[in-house]
C-alpha cells in the first residue's frame, strides 16, 4: 500500500504544484491518476520513488516513510516506465532490460537470461534482443520499457503516460497486454494518463485531478461514471456532452447502442457473449 | 629519393620519437577534460569561468611557453616533458569546452529515466552520460590529435627530436627532400592516428552508426534493386 499524507510540493520557482494531497493507493491494484496537462500527475508519481521530494507531508510505502529510505535503493525496487520508453539509446534491448538487475549486481549472464524471459512476458520476439532502441517501432520500445520496469521483480510499477506516444491501434494493443500482465503479475500499478478512456479501461481505482493536484474524485470507474462528483468531473469524463449516455436503437440489421448525439457507439451483447435478445 | 633511402633508420627513429611525444598529450587532454567538463556543468559559476580559462590557454604562444614551463615544473630546457605538458595544455584548451558541451547535450529525458530506474549519481555519469557524450568527445579528440601531431614538430626548434627535426636539419643543410619528407610524414601520421580514432569510435560506440540511421550495404542494394524493379 502506498499512502500520500498531506503532501505539498512547491518547486524552487514558487509554483505550488501539489497542495495538501492525501490518497491511499491499494496494493495489487491498478490506480490511475488522470488529469489535464500540468495538473501535477508526473510530480505525484515521481514523489513515490523520490525523484521528487515533497516540500511537506509524508509518503509511506507499506507503512514506511520513504523520506527515511535511500533514494537509489528505493528506485531499484520500484519499476519505472515513462513516455517515449526512456530507454538508454546506447544499450541493446537485452541490456536495457537487464539494467536494474546489473546495477543490483546480479551476474550479467543471469541478468540476460532473465531479460530474455521478460521479453517473452511482454510479447516481444527474442530476435529483437540485440537491436538498439532506435531500431524498434514505438510500440516495441514501450514493451521493452515495460520489461525493464519489471526486471527487478518490483512490487510497485510506476507508469507515466507509457502509451502516450504510440498510435491508437498499438495503444489499444498495449493496454490489453497490460491488463493481461496485471492479472498474471499482480503488481501495485500507479499509472498516469490524460486519457480518461484509458483510465477507465485500466484502473481499478481512478483518481481525477484538477489543477494543483486537487482530487476531484476518487473511485472505481463504475462509481465515477454513475455518479460524477462535480461538474468538473462530469465535463472531464464527457458525461455533460452525453458521451457516456448510451441508448438502444433498432436498426434493420439489429439493435445498436447510440450516444446522446445519435452516433453509433457499439452493439449490445449479453454477458454470455452472444447478441442480446 | 637517395636521401630517403640512405636515412631509413633515422626516419624510423623520428617517427617513434614523434609518436612518443604526441600520444600522451592526446590521451591526457581527453582524460583530464572529463572531470573539468563535469565540473563546468555542475555549478552556475563554473561553466563560464572554466571554459573561458581553458580557452585562453590556446592564446599562449608556444615558444615562450617552452621557456617558462621548465622554470615552473623544474625540468631541463631540452626535456621532452616540457613539450608533453605544453601540448596537453593546448589539447585541454580545445577539449574542455567540447567535453562540457558533450556532457550537457545528453537528452534530459534519458537522464531522468536513468535516475528513475535507479542509477546512482556516479554510475549514471560513467555508464550513461559519458558514453552518450562519446560521439562529441570523439569529434573533439580527433581535432586535438591532428593538431597535437602537427604541433609536436615545433619542439625541434628547442632541440627535442621529432619529425620536425627533419625540417630544421633540412633547412640548415639545404636538403629539400628531407624537408619534404618531414612534412609528408607528419601529415601521414596525423591521418593515420585520425583513422585509428574513427575505428576505435566504431568499436566502442556501435550504437552510433545504427542510431544515425546509416543503412547497411545490403539494405542499400536492396533499395536500389527495388527502384530498378
Ligand atoms: N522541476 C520543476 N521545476 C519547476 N516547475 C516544475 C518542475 N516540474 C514540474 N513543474 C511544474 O509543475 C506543474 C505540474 O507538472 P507535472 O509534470 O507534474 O504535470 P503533469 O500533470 O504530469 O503534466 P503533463 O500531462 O503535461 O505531463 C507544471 O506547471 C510544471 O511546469
Ligand atoms: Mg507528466
Amino acid at each position: 500500500m502506498i499512502e500520500f499524507c498531506s503532501v505539498t510540493k512547491q518547486f524552487p520557482g514558487g509554483t505550488l504544484v501539489v497542495e495538501d494531497f492525501s490518497l491511499v493507493i491499494p496494493s495489487r491494484k491498478t490506480t490511475v491518476l488522470v488529469g489535464s496537462s500540468g495538473s501535477g500527475k508526473t510530480t505525484l508519481l515521481r514523489m513515490i520513488n523520490r525523484m521528487v521530494d515533497p516540500t511537506s507531508g509524508r509518503i509511506e510505502i507499506d507503512g514506511e516513510d520513504t523520506a527515511l529510505l535511500e533514494p537509489v535503493a528505493l528506485r531499484r525496487r520500484i519499476g519505472y516506465v515513462m513516455q517515449n520508453s526512456g530507454l538508454l539509446p546506447h544499450l541493446t534491448v537485452i541490456n536495457n532490460v537487464a539494467t536494474v538487475p546489473v546495477l543490483n549486481r546480479v551476474p550479467k549472464k543471469q541478468a540476460r537470461q532473465d531479460a530474455l524471459l521478460l521479453l517473452d512476458t511482454v510479447g516481444l520476439d527474442r530476435s529483437l534482443a540485440d537491436r538498439y532502441p532506435s531500431q524498434l517501432s514505438g510500440g516495441q520500445q514501450q514493451r521493452v520499457g515495460v520489461a525493464r520496469g519489471l526486471a527487478a521483480d518490483p512490487n510497485i510499477l510506476l507508469m507515466d503516460e507509457p502509451f502516450g506516444a504510440v498510435d491508437p491501434i498499438v495503444r489499444a494493443e498495449l493496454q490489453t497486454e497490460l491488463l493481461r500482465l496485471q492479472t498474471e503479475l499482480d503488481k501495485t500499478v500507479v499509472f498516469v494518463t490524460h486519457d480518461i478512456d484509458e483510465a477507465f479501461l485500466l484502473g481499478d481505482q481512478v483518481v481525477i485531478l484538477e489543477k494543483g493536484g486537487r482530487i476531484a474524485q476518487v473511485g472505481s470507474p463504475t462509481e465515477i461514471l454513475s455518479a460524477p462528483a462535480t461538474d468538473f468531473v462530469a465535463t472531464f469524463i464527457g458525461a455533460d456532452r452525453g458521451k457516456r449516455e448510451l441508448s438502444i436503437r433498432s436498426s434493420p440489421s439489429g439493435d445498436i447502442l447510440v450516444d446522446a448525439d445519435g452516433r453509433a457507439a457499439g452493439v449490445l451483447i449479453d454477458s454470455a457473449g452472444g447478441p442480446a435478445l | 629519393m637517395n636521401w630517403l633511402v640512405n636515412n631509413g633508420d633515422l626516419i624510423g627513429q623520428l617517427v617513434v620519437a614523434h609518436l612518443l611525444i604526441a600520444i600522451p598529450p592526446i590521451i591526457l587532454s581527453l582524460v583530464i577534460s572529463v572531470p573539468i567538463g563535469w565540473l563546468a556543468n555542475r555549478y552556475a559559476w563554473s561553466r563560464g569561468t572554466l571554459l573561458t580559462g581553458f580557452g585562453l590557454l590556446y592564446a599562449i604562444p608556444s615558444l615562450p611557453l617552452f621557456i617558462i614551463l621548465p622554470l615552473i615544473i623544474g625540468t631541463g630546457l631540452r626535456d621532452s616533458i616540457n613539450l608533453v605538458v605544453a601540448l596537453t595544455l593546448y589539447g585541454l584548451a580545445l577539449m574542455v569546452r567540447t567535453t562540457a558541451d558533450g556532457l550537457a547535450s545528453v537528452d534530459p529525458d534519458v537522464r531522468q529515466s536513468a535516475s528513475g530506474v535507479g542509477f546512482s549519481g556516479r554510475s549514471q555519469f560513467f555508464r550513461v552520460e559519458l558514453p552518450l557524450a562519446g560521439p562529441v568527445l570523439l569529434a573533439g579528440i580527433r581535432v586535438v590529435a591532428v593538431s597535437t601531431i602537427s604541433l609536436t614538430t615545433v619542439g625541434a626548434v628547442i632541440g627535442i627530436s621529432s619529425l620536425g627535426s627533419l625540417f630544421t636539419d633540412g633547412f640548415q643543410r639545404g636538403i629539400g627532400a628531407e624537408i619534404l619528407t618531414g612534412i609528408v610524414l607528419t601529415i601521414i601520421l596525423a591521418l593515420g592516428v585520425d583513422g585509428l580514432l574513427v575505428l576505435l569510435g566504431r568499436i566502442l560506440m556501435p550504437w552510433v552508426a545504427v542510431n544515425s540511421g546509416r543503412v547497411s550495404r545490403r539494405e542499400r542494394r536492396r533499395a536500389r534493386l527495388a527502384v530498378v524493379a
